[in-house]
């Protein structure tokens, strides 16, 4: 059982550390990483999907300073593994995945603040060897630092797929509303989120809700020549 | 350590590559160590430091001592940008800049680097690539050329500002201010802002038509809950995150779902 978690802890891991510490270029957004996900469990396309609808909800959280926001990487590797084992045109599917995905980030916020909490305790620790100048302790700082949000990152997606991958299943063999219906009561909550963060962000920007509008009327004739 | 002795102010020369590429690797990381306390300060620290090698005393003496000390001290700044403060700081260091000019720089470039990095990046460039992404999938593209496209216009920003910070910073020394009135960073948040509007209008209802399946009507009446639905949670004006709030709806659709059975 254990070893079977390997993998995407592994994945939960390296993408959680992309969130903050390194590298940060955004292989942690939940559309890479539900689709990454989606890949080592053996379909990509509906990690996409799964990503995309996390996407939306994650238009609303951004990682502006020392906030406290909910983090993607780990919690998009759940949701699309759960989506994918689930067989992805399932009833719920896709509910429980994204919700599995939210509770995960959820969690994985507050373990990020407990993370800068023991990053702090350890910069304490070594205070008076970093104010010597000493070169070993600022380089054992940094690197305990990013070890230990990898680890962060490992055991959550871990642990959290343990708990939510059993729920899901068990969830979905009484799951009674029909998949199309199940499937747009979950796109439309992520684009209601998506839209209100759109407004939030954009709506002080001279002549932003004029071209939302406009977009919006291009989308929709779009919309009409790919369907 | 002696007591600080008065050091000769000589232009540095040109940066090593080797020593970019080190710190380039290390921008990359420099948020490894943040905390509540000194926030991003030993990032700074551990990505001048392969520049501080070059100081001509070397590594043991206590100039690359009081050096390193002083640049691990508390700073922030938004990680993408903090790359101007890092070349800026390794470059009056070795120019042999006052101790003193240099703390003052420090606290007076703090500021400036996070605000203007979070409404660049956190709140333009990213809602930006991201929205673009969701276009192409609405519009059929596959998985492979969704996540290329988002990672590869993404990072081609991200990484021209991580490189770009380091070499204005590194060119400027304590005179980089004046990078900041770079038309990017000023008239950039904007610019991106409204093209991120326009990429919102566009690719809402394509995600939606791709996640649901075909049927116009269909969309149609979702489309117009999500409008209603979105006016509601602008109106929450913030006592209640639109994220958070998806999640209690959607628990409270599975139990709906699975108690109906």
């Amino acid at each position: 059982m254990l070893v079977d978690l390997l993998p995407i802890a592994l994945l939960g891991g390296l993408l959680g550390l992309d969130v903050v510490s390194f590298p940060q270029a955004m292989i942690s957004r939940p559309l890479v990483a539900a689709t990454l996900s989606g890949a080592l469990f053996g379909d990509p396309a509906l990690g996409l999907l799964c990503g995309a609808v996390l996407e939306l909800i994650a238009l609303e959280t951004l990682p502006f300073g020392a906030s406290r926001y909910p983090e993607w990487g780990s919690a998009a590797v759940v949701g699309g593994a759960i989506f994918v084992e689930g067989g992805g045109d399932e009833a719920g599917t896709l509910t429980m995945a994204v919700l599995a995905a939210l509770l995960t980030a959820w969690v994985g916020s507050w373990t990020m603040v407990q993370l800068r909490k023991q990053n702090a305790r350890w910069a304490r620790a070594w205070r008076e060897p970093i104010a010597a100048g000493a070169r070993g302790s600022v380089i054992k700082l940094q690197l305990y630092g990013l070890t230990a949000d990898l680890l962060r990152g490992a055991l959550l997606t871990a642990i959290s797929y343990a708990i939510f991958s059993p729920l899901a299943r068990a969830a979905l063999r009484s799951w009674s509303v029909e998949p199309r219906l199940s499937r747009a009561v979950v796109v439309g909550i992520a684009a209601m989120v998506a839209s209100a963060a759109v407004w939030k962000i954009f709506h002080s920007t001279p002549g932003a809700r004029w071209l939302f509008l406009s977009g919006l009327t291009v989308g929709l004739l779009l919309l009409g020549v790919v369907s | 350590m002696t007591p600080v002795a008065p050091l000769p102010t000589r232009r540095a020369g040109p940066l090593p590559m080797r020593t970019r590429a080190s710190m380039l690797l290390r921008l990359l990381a420099i948020q490894g160590s943040w905390n509540y306390e000194i926030l991003l300060g030993n990032g700074i620290g551990f990505c001048v430091e392969p520049a501080l090698r070059l100081l001509p005393e070397g590594i043991h003496s206590d100039r690359f001592k009081r050096a390193l000390a002083r640049q691990s001290q508390y700073f922030n700044a938004h990680p993408y940008l903090a790359g101007i403060a890092v070349g800026a700081l390794a470059r009056a260091e070795l120019d042999g800049e006052s101790p003193e000019r240099i703390e003052r720089f420090r606290t007076a470039l703090a500021g400036p680097l996070g605000s203007v990095g979070d409404r660049l990046v956190w709140a333009g460039w990213l809602p930006f690539c991201s929205l673009v992404a969701l276009v192409a999938l609405g519009m059929g593209t596959g998985p492979m050329g969704t996540v290329v496209l988002f990672l590869a216009l993404y990072n081609l920003g991200h990484l021209a500002l991580r490189i770009w910070g380091l070499e204005t910073g590194w060119l400027h020394g304590l005179r980089v201010a004046s990078a900041l009135a770079n038309p990017v960073l000023r008239r950039g948040p904007t610019e991106l802002a409204r093209a991120a509007a326009f990429a919102a209008g566009v690719a809402l209802p394509l995600a939606l038509s791709r996640v649901i399946g075909p049927g116009r009507i269909f969309i149609g009446a979702v489309l117009v809950a999500v409008v209603i639905g979105a006016i509601f949670v602008v109106r929450l004006e913030g006592r209640l995150q639109g994220w958070r709030l998806a999640a209690a709806l959607l628990a409270l659709f599975a139990i709906f779902s699975v108690a109906l059975r």
